[in-house]
């Protein structure tokens, strides 16, 4: 029987590192991601897990003692926000190159400056291209889930890659919720023993791991992983049926929430989601045909089926919690863009930028964005192409 | 402790030959010294930060360690040393492991001295089971011979060239086993390539089996850096030990001992004159610069004779 609970993001989180009990996690604090080494810490001190954690003096060693014991054979993680994964920022690129599969938990909270500690995208977004697979949340149930999920996907052997398990800082971290957790021994069997095939503490066979290459090897490194990317995209799915036959949850790469004959929509990822379809339900009871698309995984990026699911609507947003000071769109907005583009679909794309800091989103302002994008529709003037929701402008 | 020249020398090498090192480098006589401390039974995982070792050793798709290795990055070898280790209680807890293993970290003097700095000190400071050596060769030599903190006074590098307006770098060098010391290590001290490597031997087998943290700083010549003679490292690690510039020490257990008592301090200017870093020192009207050199070297030797004697 699953275990009702009522939990905050980061003990949620926590739990699930417990019912993994990986063998080591490094990891320094920073808010909103602090409780969870502080949370499975108290666990390791009172018996419940005993993996070897590291008390490590910045993140930037978190991250480099975490290639260290990955690469030695270990099921290693680490957990962090903002500036923390920003100071950890060279290393995400060797830990992926070296096909590590590390476990991020990602609180995401907003880069400096100025110095702010709550939720936007900027810290995971700006790591978009390091080579790890991103996975959001829009809950604490979902965040959960997918750090259940996380080991399963980044150890994959056609796969092989470090994994963000990413959920909003503070609105998923520490708001409490209910939830349904899965019993220890139900994990366990779900993720399963760690065996890598090469690694530096593999008995009689010595291993070397991150050597120096030049240019006619590098480019066939980087084709490599580009191709664990790509094979993602399977596993991804198979590891989520099987995650739906133990819970009767189901994932996949986006949620789709009334989108299916939507004209005005909008993709969001994250918290905002939940506010979001609390819009798409008011609207929709007045007749409007408003839906949404939450994405779930950023990295491998699912173009073609993004494409696909918009094809028909008129209008659409794309919600981006980050900038990316191109004078155009977030991160999220260019790769639906180009997904669009690609599938010869073309359905008017405004781009937002909101939430940054944790500035509030409420189901008022999603509104607001539906409503100018029944407007575009009705003026046939769409306007400014980049907008900012909830901004004092003067 | 008893030392064997010739049976030390005949083990077999852990570091193969063929690697990309240039003739006659300190880096790799550091290396295979230091190696030489394992017991031949035991593995290691040695950690390697960027510099010239770790590109003319591991160079795709070749490699010239016979141990396992692990290259992460230039600044984070004790961070990365740290992790390996950790893994290995854990797996070894976990019954994964059979083989018993060491764990060396080494680093040249940007690598430890600076950039590595603070992943260095935590990982001291956590007392992980390693041992962290440094080649110091007093510049960062892999870039093209910039000035590091390890860089002595007055040497021209890239970074403090000697000009109409300088006379190379400013500063004095910064003396890290007594930084590595304040960390209350169980072991940590510093050597070089003299008396057939005995010293050196020792103190290698002593980090190394002596469970907690440990630091060797090793002065690792650089011909090219250094611009003297290349068959010369010998005799200018000689000069270096009997000039008082590089002391023989080591603290074990917070216990400082001098290895090493030069019969007759020689001058400064002997460790100095055969290297071309130091030409400039040399010419007429820079007397004053060797009288304040030697004015330092003085004061610190001093200083470490004084904590030994403790
Ligand atoms: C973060 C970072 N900064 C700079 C460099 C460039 N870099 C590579 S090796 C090196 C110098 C290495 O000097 P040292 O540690 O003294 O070792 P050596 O090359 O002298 O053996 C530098 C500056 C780098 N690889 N990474």
């Amino acid at each position: 029987m699953a275990i009702r609970e009522r939990l905050s993001g980061n003990e949620a989180v926590a739990i699930a590192i417990r019912q993994i009990n990986p063998d080591v996690m490094p990891a320094f604090p920073i808010t909103p991601s602090t409780e969870i080494p502080q949370y499975f810490s108290s666990y390791i001190a009172n018996g419940k897990a005993d993996t070897v954690f590291i008390p490590v003096e910045s993140e930037h060693s978190a991250m480099s003692a975490a290639i260290g014991a990955s690469a030695a054979g270990a099921r290693t993680l680490t957990a962090t926000s903002s500036c923390g994964m920003a100071l950890m920022w060279e290393l995400l690129y060797v830990a992926a190159s070296n096909r590590l599969p590390i476990a991020m938990a990602l609180v995401n909270r907003a880069l400096s400056g100025p110095i702010n500690i709550n939720c936007d995208h900027s810290d995971v977004m700006g790591a978009r291209d390091a080579g790890w697979l991103q996975i959001f949340a829009e809950n604490n149930q979902e965040a959960y889930d997918n750090f259940v999920q996380a080991y399963r996907i980044a150890e994959h052997k056609d796969v092989r890659l470090p994994i963000m398990i990413c959920q909003d800082g503070f609105i998923t971290s520490h708001a409490v919720e209910n939830i349904e957790l899965i019993e220890d021994d139900k994990v366990k069997a779900f993720v399963g023993e760690y065996e890598p095939e090469d690694y530096l503490l593999k008995d009689g066979e010595p291993f070397h791991v991150g050597p120096y290459a030049v240019s006619n090897y590098y480019m066939e490194a980087k084709r490599a992983q580009a191709e664990g990317m790509k094979n993602a995209k399977q596993v991804i799915l198979e590891v989520a049926k099987e995650f739906e036959a133990m819970t009767g949850r189901s994932y996949g790469f986006f949620e789709e929430y009334r989108l299916e004959d939507a004209d005005y929509a909008i993709v969001i990822m994250g918290s905002a989601a939940g506010t979001a379809k609390d819009a798409v339900d008011k609207l929709r009871a007045q007749g409007i045909k408003a839906g949404l698309l939450k994405v779930r995984v950023f990295r491998p990026f699912p173009a073609e089926e993004i494409a696909k699911a918009l094809t028909h609507v008129k209008v659409l947003a794309c919600m981006d919690r980050t900038e990316s000071f191109n004078n155009e769109c977030g991160p999220l907005g260019a790769e639906v863009k180009s997904a669009l583009f690609d599938a010869g679909c073309a359905p008017k794309v405004i781009n937002y930028v909101y939430g940054l800091g944790g500035r509030d989103v409420t189901v008022e302002s999603i509104t607001s964005v539906y409503e100018e994008l029944i407007k575009i529709d009705e003026t046939k003037e769409t306007g400014a192409k980049y907008r900012y929701l909830s901004v004092r402008e003067d | 402790m008893a030392y064997n020249f010739k049976e030390i020398m005949n083990q077999e090498e852990r570091l193969a030959p063929g690697h990309r090192m240039c003739a006659g480098c300190g880096g790799t006589i550091a290396v295979r010294n230091v190696l030489r401390g394992l017991h031949p039974e035991d593995h290691a995982v040695i950690t390697c930060a960027t510099g010239c070792l770790e590109v003319s050793s591991f160079t795709y798709p070749y490699t010239a360690w016979k141990d396992s290795f692990i290259h992460n990055a230039f600044e984070n070898a004790g961070a990365t040393c740290s992790g390996v280790e950790a893994a290995y209680e854990a797996l070894k807890r976990r019954g994964k492991v059979k083989d018993n293993y060491k764990f060396i970290a080494f680093g040249g003097d940007g690598g430890t001295y600076d950039i590595g700095f603070q992943s260095l000190s935590g990982a001291m400071e956590r007392g992980h089971d390693m041992v962290y050596v440094c080649y110091d060769n007093g510049a960062y030599m892999n870039t093209g011979i910039q000035r590091s903190s390890a860089t002595p006074m007055y040497a021209d590098t890239t970074t403090t060239p000697v000009g109409s307006e300088s006379v190379g770098k400013p500063q004095y060098r910064k003396d890290i086993v007594d930084i590595i010391a304040a960390h209350n290590v169980p072991y940590a001290a510093q050597t070089t390539f003299v008396q057939n490597f005995k010293d050196m031997h020792i103190k290698a087998e002593k980090a190394i089996y002596k469970p907690g943290a440990a630091y060797l700083n090793v002065m690792a010549p650089c011909p090219r850096g250094w611009r003297y003679d290349t068959p010369q490292i010998i005799e200018i690690c000689k000069l270096a030990v009997e000039t008082c510039y590089w002391p023989l020490f080591e603290v074990e257990d917070g216990k400082w001992t001098l290895n090493y008592e030069p019969k007759k301090k020689l001058p400064i200017e002997d460790f100095l004159r055969p290297q071309g870093r130091f030409k400039h020192l040399f010419k007429k009207g820079n007397e004053e610069l060797l009288v304040k050199f030697q004015e330092e070297v003085d004061r610190r030797w001093e200083d470490l004779l004084y904590r030994c004697a403790r």
